[in-house]
This record gives C-alpha cells, sequence and structure tokens, in this order.
C-alpha cells in the first residue's frame, strides 16, 4: 500500500497531492534557508498566521459580489493581500518603535489571527449553516483536491523555485552581511523584500495542503537540518530543498494509505524526522560526530600523556590510559613498555623537549601559540629548523 | 439586565479579565528579556499535552489536562534550550522546529484517536468558548452573596482566579530579582542572583498562566495577551513599575471591550450571532497596540532622533 502511494499508484487525488506536496516541499525548503540564515526564520510564522483574515474577507467579498465563496485563487489572493499587509507591520513595528523583532511578530501573528477568527464566525452567521469549510485552510486538508487546485500549486511552487534560482546571489549576500551587500551595490530593501514575498508565495501556495498553522515548519525545518550536512550556502540550500521534497512526497504518501491522516501534519512529522536524523548522525556538525570527536580527542592526550610517563619512567595508574596503551600495543598486560611504546615513548618526549625549547624562543612566537600538548612539531617547522632547535638541545639530552 | 448579564456575561467577562491580566504580567518580562515567543510556542504545545492527557485518562476532565498542558509546556522549553545549544542553532529557527512539530504531533494524534464523542478539537484549542462558560444559578446581584449559587460557577473561574493571584504572588516576591536580571543580566550574575534559575522559573510561571488561561479562553488570547498589552505599555512609558501597570490597564481594556464589542456589537448591526469573544478580544488588544505605536509618547528607541 505504501509502496504504491510512494510510487503514484493509488489513484488519481492522491497522486495531485503526492506531487503538488513534493513541488511545495522543494520550493519551501529552498526559500526557507534564506530566511534561516538570515536569522528571520520566525518572520514567516507571522505571514501565515496573517493570511487568515484575507481568507475571511475574500470569501465574504466574493459572496457578496453574487459568485462562490469557495473559489481557491480568490481566497488565495485575500490571503496573500492580508499576508502582505501583516508583513509590513512586522517591519514597521520592528524599524519605527522600539519594539523587538520578535515582539512585532508575535503581536502580528496573533492579532491578525484573532481577526480571522472573528470573521470565520461572522461567516458561519451569514452563510447561515451551509458549511463554509474556510476551517480546512488552519490545517489544510487535501480530501476534495481538485485539478485545478493542484495546478495553482504546482505552478506557484515552480515560479518560486525558479525565483529562487535567479535571485539566490543578492539573497545570499543580504542574508549573511546585510552591510557588506549594501556596499556592494543590492539594493538590501528590496532583496529583503523579495525574500519575504518568496515566503509569502509559499505560504499562500501551500494554504491548500498544509494549513497556515503548519506552514511555517515546512520553510523552518528543511532549512535548520540541511544547515547540519554543509557550509556552503549553495549545497544547503540544495539540501534543504530535497529534504522538503522528500517530506512533502513521503508525507503525503502515507497519508493516503489510510483515511484518518491528515496530509499537513504527517508532512511536518516527516520533516522532524529528517531533522532529527540530521541533528544526531550529520558528519561534522551533529551530535554523533561531536561525540566522537570528543572521544577521540581525549583518547589521543590520554595516549601522549600515557607515554610521556614511559618515557620518563613513571609508573602509569590511571585506568582509561593503560587500556588504551595496552589496545594500542604500547604497553603489555603487566604494563611493562613494549619497544614499540619504548620507541614512540622517546619521540613524545623528544618532541615534548623541543617545544619547551621552543616556547621559550621569542623568534618562534608565531609557532608557539599553536601549541596544545598533541601536535608533533615535526608537522609545523621545517627539517632545518628542528635540526637548529637540537642542537640546543644537544647538551641537554647527552647530560 | 441585570439578571441576565450575571448569568450569562459576568462569569466569561471577569474569567477574559483574570486570563488577560495573567498572561500580561509575566508578558512584561519575557517582552524585555527578548523572550516574547515563548508564548506563541507554548501556546501550539499545549495540544498535544491536552491530547495525551486525554488518551492517558481517557475522559475530558480537568486537572488531567492542565498536568498534560504543563508537562507538555515544559519538555518544550527544555527541547528548544537542547536542540539551541547541542546543534548550535538561533533560538527563532530552534523554537520554530520544537513547537511546529509538537503541534503536528498533536493533531495526528487527536486524528487517530476517538474524540468524536468528547467535545475536543484544534478549532476549540484554538479559539476556546469563552461565550459558553455561563452560570446557571446566577440568578441576580444578590447570588454572588449566595454560597450554594457560588458553588455553581464555572470552575474555570475560581482557577483562573487564583492563577492570577499566584502570577501576582510571584511577580511580588521576586521583584527584584526579576527587574535586575532582565535589565542586567551580566551584574545580577556578579551580585549572585542565580539568573538561569530566575529566567526558568519565569518562563514556568508564563506556562502556567497560559495552560490554566488556555483552558478557560483557547490559545489566541493567550499569545495575544502575552505580547500586545506589554508591547503597548512599552510605548507609554520607560519606568518598569509604570509598564506593568499600563499593560494590566491594556489587558483589562482589551477583555471587556473585546468582550462587549463580539457579544453585543452584531446584535446592534442586526445580526443574529454573536462573533468569536476570544478573536474580538485579540482583535481589540491589537487596535491598542496599533494606537500606542503610532502616538505613544515613548514609541521609539533611546537615542533615535524625534519625529
Amino acid at each position: 500500500m505504501l509502496l504504491e502511494a510512494l510510487t503514484l499508484q493509488l489513484g488519481y487525488n492522491a497522486t495531485l497531492v503526492t506531487i503538488g506536496a513534493t513541488l511545495l516541499g522543494i520550493a519551501a525548503g529552498a526559500t526557507g534557508t534564506f530566511l534561516y540564515v538570515g536569522k528571520r526564520a520566525l518572520v514567516s510564522d507571522a505571514i501565515s498566521h496573517a493570511t487568515l483574515p484575507g481568507v475571511g474577507l475574500a470569501f465574504i467579498a466574493m459572496v457578496l459580489l453574487g459568485g462562490d465563496g469557495r473559489f481557491l485563487p480568490g481566497l488565495l489572493l485575500g490571503s496573500a493581500v492580508s499576508a502582505a499587509i501583516g508583513l509590513l507591520c512586522v517591519s514597521w513595528l520592528s524599524t519605527r518603535t522600539r519594539l523587538a523583532e520578535d515582539a512585532a511578530i508575535g503581536a502580528v501573528l496573533s492579532v491578525f489571527f484573532g481577526l480571522g477568527i472573528v470573521l470565520l464566525t461572522v461567516i458561519q452567521t451569514i452563510s447561515s449553516g451551509r458549511q463554509a469549510g474556510l476551517e480546512t485552510f488552519l490545517l489544510g486538508s487535501t480530501a476534495g483536491m481538485l485539478w485545478n487546485d493542484a495546478v495553482i500549486i504546482a505552478a506557484g511552487g515552480a515560479l518560486v523555485l525558479a525565483l529562487v534560482v535567479l535571485l539566490r546571489r543578492p539573497m545570499t549576500l543580504v542574508a549573511f552581511d546585510a552591510e557588506f551587500a549594501a556596499s556592494t551595490g543590492v539594493d538590501v530593501r528590496r532583496t529583503d523584500l523579495a525574500m519575504m514575498g518568496l515566503a509569502l508565495a509559499i505560504t499562500v501556495v501551500g494554504l491548500k495542503i498544509v494549513g497556515l498553522i503548519l506552514i511555517v515548519a515546512l520553510l523552518i525545518i528543511p532549512a535548520v537540518a540541511a544547515r547540519f550536512w554543509s557550509d556552503r550556502m549553495g549545497r544547503v540550500v540544495g539540501i534543504a530543498g530535497a529534504i522538503g521534497g522528500a517530506s512533502g512526497w513521503i508525507g503525503a504518501a502515507l497519508s493516503a494509505t489510510a483515511p484518518d491522516l491528515p496530509t499537513g501534519p504527517i508532512i511536518v512529522i516527516v520533516a522532524a524526522g529528517f531533522f532529527a536524523v540530521s541533528l544526531l548522525c550529520a558528519p561534522g556538525r551533529g551530535v554523533l560526530a561531536a561525540v566522537l570527536r570528543h572521544r577521540r580527542f581525549r583518547a589521543r592526550v590520554h595516549v601522549r600523556q600515557g607515554l610521556l610517563a614511559l618515557a620518563q619512567e613513571q609508573p602509569i595508574y590511571e585506568g582509561l590510559t593503560l587500556r588504551l596503551m595496552r589496545r594500542a600495543g604500547l604497553i603489555r598486560a603487566d604494563g611493562v613498555a613494549t619497544d614499540a611504546g619504548r620507541a614512540k615513548a622517546a619521540r613524545a618526549l623528544l618532541d615534548e623537549r623541543r617545544w619547551q625549547l621552543l616556547r621559550g624562543d621569542p623568534r618562534h612566537e608565531a609557532a608557539a601559540a599553536r601549541y596544545d600538548g598533541l601536535t608533533p612539531l615535526e608537522t609545523l617547522l621545517t627539517a632545518d629548523q628542528i635540526a637548529e632547535l637540537d642542537r640546543a638541545l644537544k647538551p641537554e639530552v647527552a647530560t | 439586565m441585570g439578571l441576565e448579564f450575571v448569568s450569562l456575561s459576568l462569569p466569561p467577562l471577569l474569567i477574559g479579565i483574570f486570563a488577560a491580566i495573567a498572561c500580561a504580567l509575566p508578558g512584561n518580562f519575557l517582552l524585555l528579556r527578548r523572550q516574547a515567543l515563548i508564548g506563541d510556542a507554548i501556546s501550539h504545545v499545549v495540544l498535544p499535552g491536552i491530547v495525551l492527557a486525554f488518551l492517558v485518562t481517557g475522559a475530558v476532565s480537568a486537572w488531567p489536562m492542565l498536568l498534560g498542558a504543563g508537562a507538555a509546556a515544559l519538555v518544550t522549553v527544555l527541547l528548544i534550550e537542547v536542540i539551541r545549544r547541542v546543534g548550535r542553532i538561533e533560538p527563532g529557527a530552534a523554537m520554530g522546529v520544537v513547537f511546529t512539530a509538537m503541534f503536528a504531533g498533536g493533531v495526528l494524534l487527536l486524528e487517530q484517536s476517538d474524540t468524536s464523542s468528547v467535545h475536543l478539537d484544534v478549532q476549540h484549542a484554538l479559539y476556546g468558548n469563552l461565550e459558553s462558560l455561563i452560570w446557571l444559578d446566577g440568578l441576580g446581584w444578590g447570588s454572588l452573596l449566595d454560597w450554594e449559587a457560588l458553588k455553581g460557577l464555572p470552575p474555570e473561574l475560581p482557577r483562573m482566579f487564583f492563577t492570577l493571584l499566584f502570577v501576582c504572588a510571584f511577580i511580588f516576591l521576586l521583584w527584584r530579582p526579576l527587574k535586575l536580571s532582565t535589565f542586567d543580566e551580566g551584574f545580577a550574575r556578579t551580585v549572585g542572583l542565580p539568573t538561569g534559575l530566575i529566567g526558568l522559573s519565569l518562563v514556568v510561571v508564563a506556562a502556567i498562566a497560559a495552560v490554566a488561561a488556555f483552558d478557560a479562553v483557547g490559545s489566541i488570547i493567550v499569545i495575544a495577551m502575552f505580547i500586545c498589552p506589554p508591547a503597548a505599555a512599552r510605548m507609554m512609558t520607560n519606568r518598569l513599575e509604570a509598564q506593568i501597570g499600563w499593560s494590566v490597564g491594556f489587558a483589562t481594556l482589551s477583555a471587556v471591550l473585546g468582550y462587549v464589542l463580539a457579544g453585543y456589537g452584531p446584535l446592534r448591526l442586526g445580526g443574529q450571532n454573536a462573533v468569536s469573544a476570544a478573536g474580538m478580544i485579540a482583535t481589540v488588544s491589537g487596535v491598542i497596540l496599533g494606537v500606542a505605536a503610532v502616538a505613544g509618547p515613548c514609541r521609539h528607541r533611546a537615542g533615535a532622533p524625534a519625529g
């Protein structure tokens, strides 16, 4: 069943939803990366909540004009307009008043959402019992998705993606360092506006599938997850797009396999799964990698100290040091040094002596700053320099 | 008027006021500490908390749900902190990851479990049912002195009242440490205050207020009251004492005006049904913030040019 869903063989509607969710996920992941890098991730939360009054007003306007209130392009247009107003409110509050951006975000999202709820109850009154179905925009609903809706979502996703590719250079610059971007001639304000506009477009396009409360997850989670895997912006954008797309694909397929698995939340849960995997397993920034790095470092410190103790014929008592050195074949089970161990110990001691000499010599100040008790001096100095150090060391070694 | 007012409007009005003040008080400190969105995160994760509590106990009863919601709020705060430190992610994004994932989990649990027999759904969690908290035994102003009738009050009213008392007591008792660690954390640490503990306890108190208020009025009021009244008060004054006074005033005004507008406005305009009181209270608080942001005497950043 799941396999069929993943390979798009579960019927017309499920296929539409899956393709739409995948495109949406890719576009959201790529766009969200710029927001996250620019430390503006939660602005998308304000944008998404601010869509609700627009949806309500559009519905009322279309009913008053005698049309069908549920006409999707009309609702999306209304949501885009009110989200844009919300966005302007956030930027006005955070630049023109003393409020910080997070307070502005919170104020806008709660007030617009409250107003939206008021409008929804007004609509319940005027449509007098007939279900307007606008509540589905809160959490998304894919049950009755039509061909036209799917085309809108797919086209919107593709358009956003194309704009991201076009604007990636100025957006990267502004996201990382707005002042530098301004000094190179990038119009920071317009680029910022474009970035927010793309987030707004994603929100509006995603209203139908994911709903306005959870769409922010598609903008944030893939980007944060992707950041663990690379330090290069281009790659992070690509990975975020891939994670977003995969979440959309798998989530939509999963939700098609059972009747009471709502699409939006499933997609978000799948994305959160990707995040958890990235947090734990990513090389470099992941938790597992950090633990391994720490253990390797600890082992090197212990072995080094053990070797120095061997060379100076001091006894070793520390359990971990003994275990590590035994495993490396440096000492025998009874704690007596093997030949290899003696050789390495002598070298470690020589290295430590050289370092001591070097750190007392002001001419080697730059190299001395690299001292950490682990790095062999051979990796820093040329053979000639070492030979010179050794000449100074000779009398001491001889005695 | 008197009879109807006491039984139908007085309890929800009082609950709304208590909830608004209980959220606005810690909101002042959260706003100044740049943690304003903690309220947003907490009110989202309340949903998985109450759903889990429902699944464990199998009944819609107040205390297990409050405990579940409180536990979920604590787990969220800890998770945000862990992800922020372990993954070296900026706090906003860490918050976004945690609360959206947990909210999605809550919706999923809700859809998966059989809750059709009980009144538990996403809409209820979002905007509460302030209007339905009526007092059937309230037969006029005299009932306020009648112990038997008072027992029939909606249980949310005393719960919200005691929550408000608790929040007030917390802020009154910890006033100096709170103020000090909010404005100058480094100095607070050098004089020996446990700033980490103070910060955590503030978040816990905010979570308690949010959870209790959510039960009565839904999460939308909670987020609005955490941020809008303190933010508007911040535009009015530079002194913390005065700011807290203003924020309490604004919170009360939002609750009263919002409730009255939602309950009586549509009827005056010829409609049949009242609109959502929770949504209206949030809207009014936004209007107050808007007015303060345009005309408040202290709306500019210190040092910014006037005009």
